[in-house]
């Protein structure tokens, strides 16, 4: 008899649940709800007065940080929900890039119609990648998802398919006017438009993980065989999460194409797939707004890490490394998990 | 029928490559349960310090034998830093720190070498060669392989070592009671597997040049030879490594496109194809879990 310790045994997995706040918890009179709201308002002011407060070019870092969160909340639902590992998810940012710059470029659809066909494309590519990867538990899928990952350049530029693509050059397309005259400047406007994405799809997922579908995901992730025999049909939830997690990324990439207004088979490299796995362990695993926070991290921290020491210039990746080895050990829950630590010694010595 | 056979040749030649690689690959899946996401890198850092070595004046036998050894400490270090603490820790957390390893060796080695590309040395005489087909490089690449399966083989099977390695990973719990220190053979697999990478990385070297980058797509076909093997079988890994080479040869050939466009999805296909329909390998055990 060949005893081996599963990388999925459940009690392994169980530890990534994020710690829950006791529900009568007070803090400075107001209750723990209230506080959230107050959080979730606050953040939301913010967002709304930034890109009058800071330059043209923040706030189109600003809009590419909320693409990457996005991206970042499919991983985590994938991930942090589900169990599932990917490493591949630059793929389908990919997808959906390409698709919005073909749609545009080719047959002039207007950029926000091509956010639904490059998420619904994405959503039956993950589909059916995710049959398969029913089947490869834990590393495999790793595995298989890494494969996928670095194959995806090459594939992009694959000629037969050059009259789509574009091939090495990649395909160029125009940056959206603010419409209705509104008095707003080209970067402002896409700002706020992704910010209307990613508020819809935020509330989407929250809702989704808060329901039945999510309590089975969850399920899932923490221990498979118990949710099996509970009626659950795993196979169906796996792959129908790794097709909205692709859903999530692929319309990412769609507005990634529309942000940038160029895509090429070199910006979907396995680096990206490892930028957001970075977002998502520094945001916090199974954490929805710490997506939000993970976005910024990874499109900040490069600048940040440059304008401390101009020596690291191309160390970037190397301070990546490191900080994700320092984030696993000292926080795996991520800065999400620490804000919910916080909070609750806070309310305990309250 | 001479193309093919010429073309099952050069993929042998070209296999060599990769079942080098694909050995480390089961070298620390045998170890550790986990594939080492970082192992391409790590051959790559590896590779570059022989490089430096040489560069100084080094000859190339003694620069090969040092790298190995210093390879052989830098994994030693690594499992003992970074992988110590986190040994119970869930699997994504595994995965999450090989991807930070990936990183910090492909960003430290382009900081030190830069991304410049360099020629690295064949240490192969002219004669070695096998007719027309096969170069001296690649025929000693192939033996050098296959020297290193033979002496891997002998260390499992002969040594009191390799059998306590073996125990080590296959029963955790029993070997720790009859005496094995598991977490050191642990460690010792990691050595061996980076000195393996070592040798993987200076046999590839001359064929790919030298550059940050270049393990990226050598480590996917490492990862597919070992998994068309059998993940748990070196013999099986050196053989998938070869089988892969052929095949990668074969479908570029006769396969309009994929040859030199879609060398990446080749292995993307073995691998998912592989895991799908037997994934214990062509000379694997199958794992049984007790859940």
């Amino acid at each position: 008899m060949t005893m081996q310790t599963d990388m999925t045994h459940p009690a392994e997995t169980v530890q990534h649940q994020p710690r829950r706040l006791p529900p009568s918890g007070h803090l400075a009179g107001i209750s723990i709800r209230g506080w959230r709201l107050i959080w979730l308002l606050a953040g939301i002011a913010v967002a709304l007065a930034l890109p009058f407060l800071v330059k043209n070019f923040t706030v189109f870092q600003l809009t590419q940080a909320l693409v990457y969160a996005i991206a970042i909340l499919g991983l985590n639902l994938l991930t942090g929900f589900n169990g599932q590992f990917s490493l591949g998810h630059s793929a389908f940012y990919a997808i959906g890039a390409y698709t919005a710059a073909i749609l545009m470029d080719r047959y002039d659809v207007p950029y926000w119609a091509t956010l639904p066909p490059a998420g619904v494309i994405c959503l039956a590519v993950g589909f059916l990648f995710g049959l398969p990867a029913l089947r490869l538990e834990g590393l495999y899928l790793a595995l298989a998802t890494f494969a996928l990952a670095v194959a995806t350049p090459q594939l992009l530029k694959f000629t037969p398919i050059e009259e789509f693509t574009g091939g090495v050059q990649g395909i160029v397309i125009m940056k959206p006017d603010a419409p209705f005259g509104l008095p707003l400047s080209p970067d402002q406007w896409l700002y706020f438009f992704t910010l209307f994405v990613v508020a819809i799809l935020f509330a989407c997922a929250a809702g989704l993980i808060r329901s039945r579908t999510g309590r089975a995901m969850m399920a899932i992730r923490d221990n498979p065989i118990a949710a099996k025999s509970m009626g659950i049909n795993t196979s169906l939830y796996k792959s129908l999460t790794f097709g909205v997690s692709a859903l999530y990324t692929g319309v990412a990439g769609a507005l990634g194409a529309i942000v940038v207004q160029f895509v090429a088979p070199d910006s979907f490299t396995f680096l990206l797939a490892i930028t957001f796995l970075v977002g998502l362990v520094v945001g916090g695993v199974g954490s929805i707004p710490g997506a939000i926070f993970g976005g910024l991290f990874v499109l900040f921290m490069p600048n940040i890490s440059e304008s401390i020491a101009e020596d690291v210039k191309g160390l970037t990746w190397a301070i990546y490394g490191v900080l994700l080895i320092l984030v696993i050990y000292v926080m795996p829950t991520g800065a999400a998990g620490l804000a919910r630590l916080v909070a609750h010694r806070l309310v305990r010595r309250g | 029928m001479d193309l093919l056979l010429h073309q099952i040749l050069a993929g042998l030649a070209t296999g060599g490559i990769y079942a080098c690689m694909a050995l480390a690959v089961v070298m620390i899946y045998q170890a550790i349960d986990h594939f080492n996401f970082a192992q391409g890198e790590m051959a790559m850092f590896s590779t570059f310090i022989a490089w430096q070595l040489i560069t100084w004046g080094m000859p190339y036998w003694a620069a090969f034998f040092l790298t190995i050894a210093i390879s052989f400490a830098g994994g030693v270090l690594v499992e003992r830093i970074v992988f110590k603490p986190i040994q119970n820790a869930p699997v994504l957390s595994h995965v999450v720190v090989f991807i930070a390893l990936f990183s910090i060796f492909n960003s430290l080695a382009g900081f030190f070498w830069e991304f410049t590309i360099k020629v690295f040395p064949s240490p192969f005489p002219e004669w070695l060669h096998i007719g027309t087909f096969i170069g001296a490089h690649q025929t000693g690449m192939v033996l050098v392989t296959l020297v290193l399966l033979g002496l891997l083989y002998m260390f499992f099977r002969f040594t009191s070592v390799g059998l306590a390695m073996r125990a080590a990973a296959q029963n955790p719990e029993s070997a720790r009671l009859v005496g094995v220190r598991v977490g050191w053979m642990v460690a010792l697999g990691w050595g061996m597997a980076s000195a393996i990478g070592a040798v993987a990385g200076m046999m590839i070297a001359p064929v790919v040049f030298l550059e940050p980058n270049m393990m990226l797509g050598i480590i996917l076909y490492g990862f597919a030879g070992a998994v068309v093997g059998g993940l748990n079988s070196p013999g099986g890994a050196v053989v998938g490594g070869f089988a892969v080479g052929v095949v990668e040869n074969i479908a570029g050939t006769f396969i309009p496109y994929f040859g030199s466009e879609l060398r990446l999805t080749i292995a993307l296909i073995l691998i998912v194809g592989v895991l799908m329909i037997r994934p214990s390998g062509l000379f694997g055990r199958r794992t049984v879990t007790r859940v």
